[in-house]
């Protein structure tokens, strides 16, 4: 017993001088990079690993090609640094600590709505410009009636839920795609309750019937099997998910194995749904969804943007790095319109890029043309609708 | 119809808590104690049988077969280090500690999972993938195939313990040793290696419980475990921990449950009307269903 107590202790003791090995490098490479000061620095957190993963690989993905394309442009050159957090607001707070001490001065992030929240109350704080290319909560901005106040600093290049869930509705209707509509969402998680009470509230008002409404946790997402037989035997055409693509998937596994066949509408949390490690892309045949952002498209932008990614990357960008793409190049953009340089502090680039973002900007990306922002940090441009057919997106 | 139906999920979702508690139950049986480690021994099953199948270039059937036994090697292993390193130390603590320890145990296997296969979530291929279920009333209802394998498992599982500890000369001696563990070592019996023969059974059925969690709800994550754990430990208790019918009993019980309590009550309160039932039950009996009544020697 006691050779193995020896051993035991050997090994944690290899592994503390491992990590703290570890924690050296990161500090010098950190303080290496701080000696240049041409760039702006831009910093980026986002699930690289864990439940949304796809989301932070994606926008980080899309920032690195925009940021890479902007330096070869000669003139103002970026500096991006990308943290990982594990869709945890604790952890997106340590991240953002990391980016802060490393000198960020604008922050592209972060991806997902709960830690988002987090970390815009303290880049309102520090005063530090916040654009997030994915984090569609209100509380993300702020600035709603009884909730909490605005924070000036934070803009969204996605939609906010309560537009999604209107334009979700407005889009069903429009389109005629179903008539009886029942809705699964997640009644443990803030983005999908929000968006299914805007999209109860505008299909009351488009004359949409919801049949059936079910919901689930993060801790009942296994079996589905209840909400299904409720949708089914509500004679239910279409069935909405307001919800991430993990759920989803095993709904649209559940509902194949008994034979349940509606049509299915999510949002953008079911984009990644194609590109999950074993997913049986069969099951998410003539699966719908609205998003900003077409593949397809046959604009230069998009076009040359999709080449870039698939050849570096392997995948079809979704519009998580189109977002985050879009995000790199209105910040140039307003930095380029209001003559921020290097230089520049934090706080000072901060109120330059509200004062642009609040003021007359309008920026062209690969999610919108004529895009502009409201003051409370909202973005305007159109949805469109996606089918996905034979594994990938196409435009409706 | 409808009623059928919910009936024929909640045991599809009972099940699998039956499985899982067969193992919960088997060691609390003999060593008495409380493995909170089973649920992730679980989904370290669940990985090696899907790196078997997704790695290793074999046709259909026999990566699947390799998987299953490659994963129930690995967790019997498993099994046998932890006892080893985390428990046996502890064998004259106090109960509170070794809990705690299972529980640090729990979360080193779910750490030790996110740095080797990430946390990305990953998609199980069910090991019956193809296999046709069972349709009755003209295809009105239909039981999935996984649930079919998973209740004669269940069966297999549960007639297969109770004859090896009734009958056989270990099942016997690891009896003795949860009776009383001092008696047994003075009638020659080897406690030590008794308590690891308990840990690498039931490490083992883990494994084969992960692979059916799986198949039955494909998304591989390393939390996949917990939940399921201590739903499943849930089960054992309800069926009366220590008692392996109970265990079935408690995990089909708990899954019918929570279905119905889905469909008729609301899928918002499931969760709290399951241990709702669960604080019922021990209020009434507290040794759960099937638990036996041990009277305390003075």
């Amino acid at each position: 017993m006691n050779y193995l107590k020896k051993l035991l202790a050997i090994l944690l003791a290899m592994v503390m001088v491992l990590s703290l090995a570890a924690c050296g490098g990161n500090a010098n490479s950190g303080s290496g990079e701080s000696a240049d000061t041409a760039a702006i620095k831009i910093g980026g957190i986002g699930p690289t690993s864990g439940p949304a993963a796809i989301y932070g690989q994606a926008t980080q993905h899309g920032a690195e090609i925009a940021v890479e394309e902007i330096n070869a442009l000669g003139g103002i050159q970026f500096e991006l640094n990308w943290q990982d957090d594990e869709h945890d607001p604790e952890k997106s707070v340590n991240a953002y600590n990391t980016l802060k001490d490393w000198g960020m001065q604008v922050l592209v992030g972060t991806t997902t709505t709960g830690p988002s929240v987090a970390v815009s109350a303290e880049t309102n704080a520090d005063r530090i410009f916040e654009l997030t290319p994915s984090a569609s909560s209100v509380d993300v901005i702020g600035g709603q009636t009884d909730g909490i106040p605005r924070k000036d600093n934070v803009f969204q290049m996605c939609f906010t839920d309560p537009n999604q869930g209107i334009a979700s509705a407005q889009y069903i209707s429009e389109q005629g795609l179903g008539s009886k509509i029942a809705v699964i969402y997640n009644n443990g998680d803030a983005y999908s309750t929000g968006i299914y009470n805007k999209f109860a509230a505008e299909a009351e008002n488009v004359g949409l019937e919801i049949v059936s409404v079910t919901t689930f946790t993060d801790d009942t997402a296994n079996d589905f099997s209840v909400q299904l037989n409720d949708a089914k035997n509500a004679g239910a055409d279409l069935v909405f998910l307001p919800i991430y693509y993990t759920p989803a998937s095993l709904i649209l596994a559940q509902a194949n194995d008994m034979g349940y066949a509606p049509k299915f509408f999510g949002v953008d949390g079911m984009d990644g749904i194609l590109t999950m490690d074993g997913f049986d892309t069969t099951l998410a045949e003539g699966v719908m969804l609205l998003t900003p952002f077409n593949a397809d498209a046959t604009d230069e932008k998009t076009v040359s943007f999709v080449q870039k990614y698939q050849e570096r990357y392997g995948d079809i960008p979704n519009q998580f790095a189109a977002d985050a793409y879009d995000c790199v190049y209105a910040i140039y953009e307003a930095v380029q319109a209001t003559g921020i340089t290097a230089d520049l502090s934090a706080a000072e680039i901060c109120d330059k890029l509200i004062e642009a973002f609040n003021g007359d900007f309008t920026f062209d990306g690969i999610t919108g043309t004529g895009v502009t922002w409201s003051e409370n940090g909202e973005v305007s441009k159109d949805p469109k609708g996606m089918i996905i057919q034979n594994g990938a997106y196409v435009g409706m | 119809m409808n009623l059928l139906l919910n009936l024929i999920n909640g045991i599809g979702l009972g099940s699998i808590y039956a499985i899982i508690a067969l193992g919960y139950t088997m060691v609390y049986g003999i060593a008495k104690m409380l493995n909170f480690a089973h649920g992730d021994v679980i989904m370290v099953g669940a990985y090696i049988c899907f790196c078997t199948m997704s790695y290793l270039p074999l046709p259909g059937a026999a990566g699947t077969i390799l998987g299953i036994i490659l994963a129930m090697i690995v967790c019997t292993v498993l099994g046998i280090v932890i006892e080893r390193l985390a428990y046996k130390p502890l064998r004259s603590a106090p109960s509170l500690a070794v809990l705690i320890t299972a529980i640090g145990v729990s979360y080193f296997l779910q750490n030790s999972a996110l740095l080797i296969w990430k946390s990305d979530p990953r998609v199980f291929t069910s090991v019956v993938a193809g296999w046709p279920g069972l349709e009755l009333f003209g295809g009105q209802l239909r039981i999935s195939a996984v649930t079919i394998v998973t209740i004669l498992t269940n069966i297999v599982v549960m007639v297969g313990l109770t004859l090896f500890t009734g009958k056989t000369q270990k099942g016997k001696a690891m009896r003795a040793v949860s009776e009383d563990k001092g008696a047994a070592q003075l009638m020659g019996i080897n406690v030590n290696s008794t308590i690891s023969l308990t840990f690498a059974i039931g490490s083992g059925l883990a494994a084969v419980a992960g692979v059916l969690l799986c198949s039955a709800y494909p998304t591989l994550m390393p939390t996949t475990g917990s939940m399921p754990g201590i739903k499943a430990f849930t089960a054992a208790v309800l069926g009366g921990i220590g008692s392996i019918p109970g265990a079935m009993l408690g995990g089909i019980l708990l899954g019918i449950i929570e279905i119905f309590a889905k469909a008729y009550i609301s899928t918002q309160l499931s969760d709290a009307i399951v241990f709702a039932v669960l604080i019922v039950v021990l209020l009434i009996k507290p040794t759960g269903l099937l638990g036996k009544k041990i009277n305390e020697k003075v």
